[in-house]
């Protein structure tokens, strides 16, 4: 990349920030304006100038929709100035989700690849599960969260598997529909190449199916690994809101703590994200590996 | 001399959504050892598919075919002969070395022997310092060259060639030609070649098998007498020109300059 491109990139990434901010802020003010006008009038405050109300607006303790930078000084509060091992600590909350969804994440990718083997390798299985891994996907998983975690429950599994999984219950249908696409991807002369060989089916599984299904692989991995954070804070929700950052959502939606709220929101984007990165690194590694780049 | 491919007969009827295609129909042809047979014909003579057939990629729906004496099922199993694409069908994600040695690692050889075998047909096929190269970066020329080496790696008696120049430039055709006929040379292999380009064929073969579409069927075939020592200025010769225009001839027997 030369500094020209990556600064005609810059503007547009820049831009796009900026106008997000400016929206946001906006509208911070737009929707706690009436919650304020009312304080105003309960206090007899009268003739308070455009500038102080747009001020307040953006220093309510439990606003409609908090500003930017009380966001941002909450996260700073609940991160930097709080031990990690506080319950309090928002980086302890997103270790017990991040904990859940890598748990998660592992088995359904585990679970999806092998299901596509499967599949790949036997045409009865084609038929008979994929319509099951589609409907699995049709069920709200709001709705079949807390069965899982009850049922579990009653057999004797308790703590982090049963988030994992509903994390797994997610993530496991992208890798599975991916790489069962990535395992049929070889040309037709590379599976025939297999055959004059005389390459038994596994041989053909090593050396060509899941090499030429890497690609498909990380694009899968990808999606997966970000549903994997929002099964994890699913899964946190029915288990009581002990820990974690549905724990933080569910507690800040209780008693109003909007703040709270948009704090563990943002918190929990910028894990998935981070994740997401973490795959397209491992990625990059993996195909540069396999000679795909120079 | 014994008989490498002896097939009696042969037919194969693929059933399509617009009706039956006769893809070969009762095509008999004897294959000695030691010959380089190509056949060639306009596009759907069912040359490939007969290519295919014994290699045992497709299966005859009617008629006796054998390889080495066996069936093409067995000789596969037996891995008794290397299989050259159209496309150099290198994997992506190996290297050129990796490549060659793919179908050793398969057979199950030893670290030692495959290195040894996968050195020894580089140099074959002029390709040595490049083991380490991916597919990607070498030449179309020099990928098909490899695709040839990987075949050759399995140490066959028989080359099935499908096309293996159709998608070069001439000049790299010309000169891949040549090799492949020193390598025929010092190898001593059964080559069957299947090609559309007349001089290519007559070039290249003891035996030119010419083919016709609608059904795919045997319209000729032409033994050369042109000298086993050969350089591309041959083709010049009035001897050449003789079989290329028999050639020519087999093919417009067979309807295929037609619409």
């Amino acid at each position: 990349m030369n500094s020209n491109e990556s600064g005609s990139r810059f503007w547009p990434v820049m831009s796009v920030i900026l106008a997000i901010f400016a929206i946001w802020y906006i509208a911070t003010v737009v929707l706690n304006t009436p919650f304020q006008k009312d304080m105003y009038k309960r206090q007899k405050q009268e003739n308070v100038s455009m500038v102080s109300l747009v001020q307040d607006t953006m220093a309510q303790e439990r606003p409609v929709l908090p500003a930017p930078h009380q966001v941002a000084t909450e996260i700073y509060n609940t991160t930097v100035k709080k031990k990690i091992t506080s319950k309090r600590s928002l980086i302890f909350h997103a270790w017990i989700t991040l904990s859940t969804a890598l748990l998660g994440f592992v088995m359904g990718t585990v679970l999806g690849i092998g299901l596509a083997i499967s599949i790949v390798h036997n045409r009865a299985l084609d038929k008979s599960l994929m319509p099951w891994i589609i409907t699995s996907q049709t069920i709200p998983i709001l709705a079949i969260a807390p069965m899982i975690i009850v049922v579990l429950n009653s057999i004797g599994i308790q703590g982090l598997l049963p988030k994992a999984m509903i994390s797994t219950y997610l993530s496991f249908f992208p890798i599975a529909v991916g790489m069962v696409k990535g395992l049929r991807s070889p040309e037709v002369s590379h599976l025939d190449l297999m055959r004059t060989y005389n390459a038994s089916p596994w041989q053909a599984l090593v050396k060509l199916r899941l090499p030429a299904s890497m690609p498909y692989l990380f694009t899968s991995m990808k999606v997966a690994i970000a549903i994997s954070v929002v099964g994890a804070i699913v899964g946190e929700l029915p288990t009581g809101a002990v820990a974690g950052l549905g724990a933080r959502l569910l507690a800040g939606s209780y008693y109003g703590q909007t703040v709270q709220i948009w704090s563990a929101l943002i918190m929990a984007s910028v894990l998935a994200a981070s994740l997401v990165g973490l795959v397209s690194l491992l990625n990059y590694f993996v195909l540069k590996r396999m000679g795909a780049l120079a | 001399m014994s008989e490498v491919v002896n097939a009696d007969g042969v037919s194969l009827r693929f059933e399509t959504n617009d009706g039956a295609v006769d893809a070969l129909s009762d095509v008999s042809l004897n294959i000695k050892s030691g010959d380089f047979v190509s056949l060639i014909g306009p596009s759907g003579c069912g040359k490939t598919t007969l290519l295919r057939v014994i290699a045992d990629l497709e299966q005859p729906t009617a008629g006796n075919i054998e390889v080495n004496g066996v069936s093409p099922a067995q000789a596969r199993l037996a891995r008794a002969y290397g299989y050259v694409f159209q496309a150099a069908s290198l994997y992506p994600w190996r290297t050129i070395a990796k490549n060659v040695a793919l179908p050793l690692e398969i057979m199950g050889l030893s670290r030692k022997e495959r290195k040894a075998r996968v050195k020894q047909n580089l140099e074959l096929v002029n390709l040595a310092g490049f083991e380490k190269k991916y597919p990607w970066q070498l030449s179309g020329g020099m990928q098909q060259r490899a695709s040839i080496a990987r075949a050759l790696a399995v140490e066959p008696d028989l080359l099935l060639m499908d096309e293996p120049f159709g998608a070069l430039d001439e000049i790299v055709r010309d000169h891949l030609n040549e090799q492949l006929l020193q390598l025929w040379d010092k190898t001593h292999k059964t080559v069957v070649f299947v090609t559309h380009s007349i001089p290519e064929a007559v070039f290249l073969s003891t035996h030119i098998v010419v083919m016709s579409p609608r059904p795919g069927r045997i319209i000729d075939v032409i033994e050369s007498d042109l000298p086993k020592e050969r350089g591309l200025d041959i083709r010049e010769t009035p001897e050449f020109l003789a079989i290329a225009h028999r050639v020519r001839e087999g093919l417009r027997q067979g309807h295929s300059y037609e619409d």
